[in-house]
């Protein structure tokens, strides 16, 4: 079982209840891979504290062009959609960073003066948490493109009984690419304005994936009920609310994981794991 | 035209907020620009009454028109985003035909070039919509991206561009910027080229840890920035390291602004925190304020020397 864990809004806790979801199910016995997808700002080793027993470069594909062969047919410029190459006369500049790897230039280029070359845009990191599987990318600063290092961190994912994808905020690319081909997305919402609004968003992307969803109140007493009333009104299962407890937010600060420190909050999260096994079994 | 950004790295810290306090301190003379455009909310706190609404177009989609795909399967050899299917309806000569996913698709247009029966369109795709709105803190520009789509960092550009010359037809003197979280293209597009970064941070470790990623990608594009612990009494240490850490970046601190449960109450209410009635972190945000205004006037002034 595949679960990704988004929210729309960042901040909503997403990090925490993915950590402290695959600590509790490795404990209690099931094989667990934890990834985090957020290659933007990676968390979740903050808490799980993995040792790393692989870190290799992860490269994104990019045209290196022969100046000698080119004949300036400008067939590169044309068929780039991202103005990553432009062909002026014999002169052929490329600008790796807006490149998206499609291949386009080298597949036409008719005199085979473009050769696919790749140019790194962040580290793969795999190894274990005590008993869970650990698999983090971590994007180079100053790289724009998340998208092809989130397919790497998947790629590399150790086969388990769960997979937890922690994956980064927002609803548009690195989303996308984090939930695709999860089996069920766990939604990490907090009773806010800001909050609501963000869920609406994030419904509606994985309702157009057509994929299964339910929503986590984060911190479920420190705002309004708009959000509850939205979730019974649209028939979207509010799977479990987390009280906005002191406890929680100091283990937070500190990089602990509560559920480790808290018979309390680990019973919730069991109760929240026997929830998404009825809700996302096949 | 002095364009201040505020980011944070991670997300949930206070961005929104902050700017919006500073909308309202600014009194009119800044244009407001959300930025974080595929989770927007500063509209939550400014209500704009939109005066201009434009289609965001930027890259494009394909299709295969099914009465055409004799299935030979040379798009999906050549489609590196795993975006084809076979899984397409028949038609009088193949019993299925390739389709194309239009979320997976990045509007490469490879596959279209090479078909060699001509069965895949290749063309523009609506990606959001983008407006002009007034405030009662003065103009906005503001976005919001369709659902599932691409493009945010060309998104952020154009609402950018936008705010800075609404900003210059008004004879207005800045350009306040919402970012949005993480280091990536949407962030890059909101924050090269501004005159002064402030990223937003958290007493938390995730809050530092991303709080540095972020100040080198200012670093990186040469931006100066100034770190801001915002709710820095619920960790003071942790405030304290953040800051350190911060000036080891470069980067100096803005005054701190406490935890103040008003922040959510103003929000509930759709107003910012220095509107809110006995708001204790009003008068934290008015300094931090007072200091960012003074830095973007020495920025400039570097800058220009």
């Amino acid at each position: 079982m595949k679960i990704a864990i988004a929210s729309g809004k960042g901040g909503t806790g997403k990090t925490t209840v993915a950590t402290n979801l695959a600590f509790v199910a490795a404990r209690g016995g099931r094989t667990v891979t934890y990834l985090d997808c957020d290659v933007e700002e990676p968390n979740g080793a903050i808490f799980l504290k993995p040792q790393f027993d692989l870190d290799r470069p992860v490269a994104a594909a990019v045209p290196k062009v022969d100046a000698d062969k080119c004949t300036g047919c400008g067939l590169c410029g044309k068929i780039c959609q991202y103005s990553a190459i432009v062909a002026m006369d014999r002169t052929v500049l490329t600008f790796p960073e807006l490149c998206h790897g499609c291949g386009g230039c080298w597949l036409v280029c008719p005199v085979g003066a473009i050769a696919e070359d790749s140019r790194p845009i962040g580290r793969l990191q795999t190894g274990r948490a005590g008993d869970v599987q650990f698999v983090q990318g971590l994007l180079d600063i100053g790289q724009a493109m998340s998208p092809p290092l989130i397919r790497a961190v998947k790629a590399a994912a150790p086969p388990a009984e769960l997979t937890i994808a922690d994956c980064p905020p927002g609803t548009s690319c690195p989303v996308i690419e984090a939930v695709r081909g999860c089996d069920y997305v766990l939604l990490v919402t907090e009773p806010t304005p800001f909050g609501l609004h963000d869920l609406k968003l994030a419904v509606a992307t994985v309702r157009e994936l057509h994929l299964p969803f339910g929503v986590v109140i984060n911190r479920c007493d420190a705002g309004d009920d708009r959000t509850r009333r939205f979730c019974e009104l649209r028939r979207v299962a509010v799977l479990a609310e987390i009280p906005d407890l002191r406890e929680v937010a100091e283990a937070y600060s500190r990089g602990a994981l509560v559920a480790e420190a808290s018979g309390g909050y680990r019973a919730g999260i069991e109760r929240l794991l026997a929830a998404l096994q009825r809700e996302a079994a096949p | 035209m002095r364009e201040l950004v505020v980011i944070s790295g991670k997300g949930g810290t206070g961005k929104t907020s902050v700017v919006a306090a500073f909308a309202a301190l600014a009194g009119g003379r800044a244009v407001l620009a959300d930025c974080d455009v595929d989770a927007a909310d500063l509209h939550l706190v400014l209500h704009p009454k939109v005066i201009r609404r434009e289609k965001f177009t930027a890259g494009k989609r394909a299709r295969i028109r099914p009465g055409h795909c004799t299935a030979c399967g040379k798009c999906e050899e050549l489609c590196r985003f795993e975006a084809i299917y076979f899984d397409g309806p028949g038609n009088g000569r193949v019993a299925r035909t390739f389709r194309i996913d239009p979320i997976a698709c990045e509007g490469c247009g490879v596959c279209a070039w090479f078909c060699a029966e001509g069965a895949i369109e290749f063309g523009p795709a609506v990606n959001g919509e983008w407006f002009v709105s007034e405030t009662r803190c003065g103009p906005m520009v503001h976005a919001a991206l369709g659902i599932a789509q691409e493009n945010s960092g060309k998104l952020v550009s154009t609402v950018r561009t936008a705010a800075r010359e609404l900003a210059e037809r008004r004879g207005l003197e800045m350009v306040i910027i919402d970012g949005s979280p993480g280091i990536g293209c949407p962030v890059i597009a909101s924050l090269a080229g501004a005159s002064l970064a402030l990223i937003v941070t958290e007493p938390t470790l995730s809050g530092r840890h991303d709080m540095q990623r972020v100040a080198q990608l200012a670093r990186h594009f040469g931006i100066p920035a100034m770190v801001c612990v915002n709710k820095w009494d619920l960790n003071p240490r942790a405030a304290d390291e953040i800051e350190s850490l911060a000036g080891r970046h470069g980067v100096p601190a803005a005054p701190r602004v406490r935890y103040d449960p008003a922040v959510t109450r103003a929000q509930i209410e759709g107003t910012s925190a220095v509107e809110c009635a006995a708001a204790p972190c009003a008068a934290d945000i008015r300094a931090v304020w007072a200091r960012l205004r003074a830095a973007i006037d020495d920025a400039a002034a570097a800058a220009a020397s």
